[in-house]
């Protein structure tokens, strides 16, 4: 539902602007270009993405999650306490995080709302501290490679669409690490 | 350097599989069809999204929207052409895909604009979609600080993306 008051929304704020700028045929115009931008998008940028998928897979098959997911141990007893008790949640976080890490969004999602669903077991409809800490790092996207913006960037003729991946994972980190920091203060001061 | 990266660990990753006597090509070709079918639920979203979004740009009203917020983007560094897309990340993952595109179309893959933009859909998430999937799926009612805290990791995001851009290129 959200979407539709998205897309009506842009359509509709871009009529009244052509209309108050005198752009219609501009705004005529642009109705098969974006569309016709929209499928060449796609396919340009569909060898790239096919590419790291299969990656993707590939580094979970040859352990990378298990051996991402011992070096976060330390860090995950930090960030959710209850995992020391509980394996089970222990092993949904540590896979939603390396998934996420390793741009499988897909295999990620699953286990975060398992992780999700574990941490809010005896909470009565009101999220726990560490349930907010698993949605904020989820929001800030940690990621090896991120893939989409790099095919992208290559299908607009980019010859180096990795070279942004050193200020990718400089900004991921400042915003994981502020965002945690943030929820960390506020749940000292929001009582529940 | 970073010329060197993506091939290295392409080569890493081969390597490891064989090590463990895994049959890589096969997890690759098996990988690469699950990319395509995700790129097959992408593909209606990103005509229709691109067709709004020229649309917008088309009429002026970007311009418009963009002057108006621009002195509010330019006190944190955040350069104000890329206001569309601080405003619709958060909201709508397949939507920033396509203003992002059309961003770096306009302004240059390789301009600062074009990059900031890059490293911005990088390294940020669609931060409503994912509370509602995750609240949801745990049946929260009230969130308490999230929102809040999320919005604060994308706000973040969003500067120190145009402060590196503008640092290392």
């Amino acid at each position: 539902m959200v979407m539709s008051w998205i897309f009506t929304g842009i359509v509709a704020i871009a009529l009244v602007a052509a209309i108050a700028l005198g752009r219609g045929s501009e705004l005529a115009a642009a109705v098969p270009t974006g569309a016709q931008a929209g499928i060449a998008l796609v396919i340009s940028m569909a060898g790239s993405i096919c590419l790291w998928t299969g990656v993707g897979a590939l580094m979970d098959k040859v352990g990378l999650t298990d051996c991402l997911s011992k070096l976060l141990k330390p860090l995950l007893k930090r960030l959710f306490p209850s995992t020391q008790k509980d394996t089970q949640l222990s092993q949904h976080l540590s896979a939603n995080i390396c998934a996420n890490f390793l741009g499988l969004g897909n295999a990620a999602t699953p286990m975060g709302i398992q992780a999700a669903q574990r941490l809010s077991i005896k909470s009565n409809h009101v999220a726990s501290d560490e349930l907010c800490r698993l949605i904020v790092l989820n929001t800030a996207s940690i990621q090896l490679i991120p893939a989409t913006v790099a095919a992208i960037r290559a299908s607009l003729g980019c010859t180096t669409p990795f070279d942004i991946l050193p200020a990718v994972w400089i900004t991921s980190l400042c915003s994981a690490g502020l965002g945690l920091t943030a929820a960390w203060l506020m749940g000292k001061l929001w009582r529940r | 350097m970073t010329d060197y990266l993506v091939p290295l660990i392409l080569l890493t990753v081969c390597c490891l599989a064989l090590r463990k006597k895994e049959n890589a090509y096969n997890i690759l070709i098996g990988g690469a069809a699950d990319g395509l079918k995700l790129l097959l639920t992408l593909t209606p979203t990103l005509i229709l999204l691109l067709t709004a979004v020229t649309m917008l740009r088309a009429s002026g009203a970007v311009e418009v929207i963009s002057a108006y917020l621009a002195p509010i983007f330019r006190c944190f560094g955040i350069p104000p052409e890329t206001a569309i897309l601080v405003l619709i990340r958060p909201i709508s993952g397949s939507a920033a895909l396509a203003i992002g595109a059309d961003l770096m179309t306009r302004h240059g893959v390789d301009s600062i604009i074009g990059r900031t933009v890059a490293v911005m859909l990088g390294s940020t998430e669609t931060t409503f979609y994912t509370i509602s999937v995750y609240f949801g799926a745990a049946g929260i009612k009230k969130t308490r600080y999230t929102v809040p805290a999320a919005l604060i990791a994308d706000f973040v995001g969003f500067t120190v993306a145009s402060l590196t851009v503008r640092l290392l290129f």
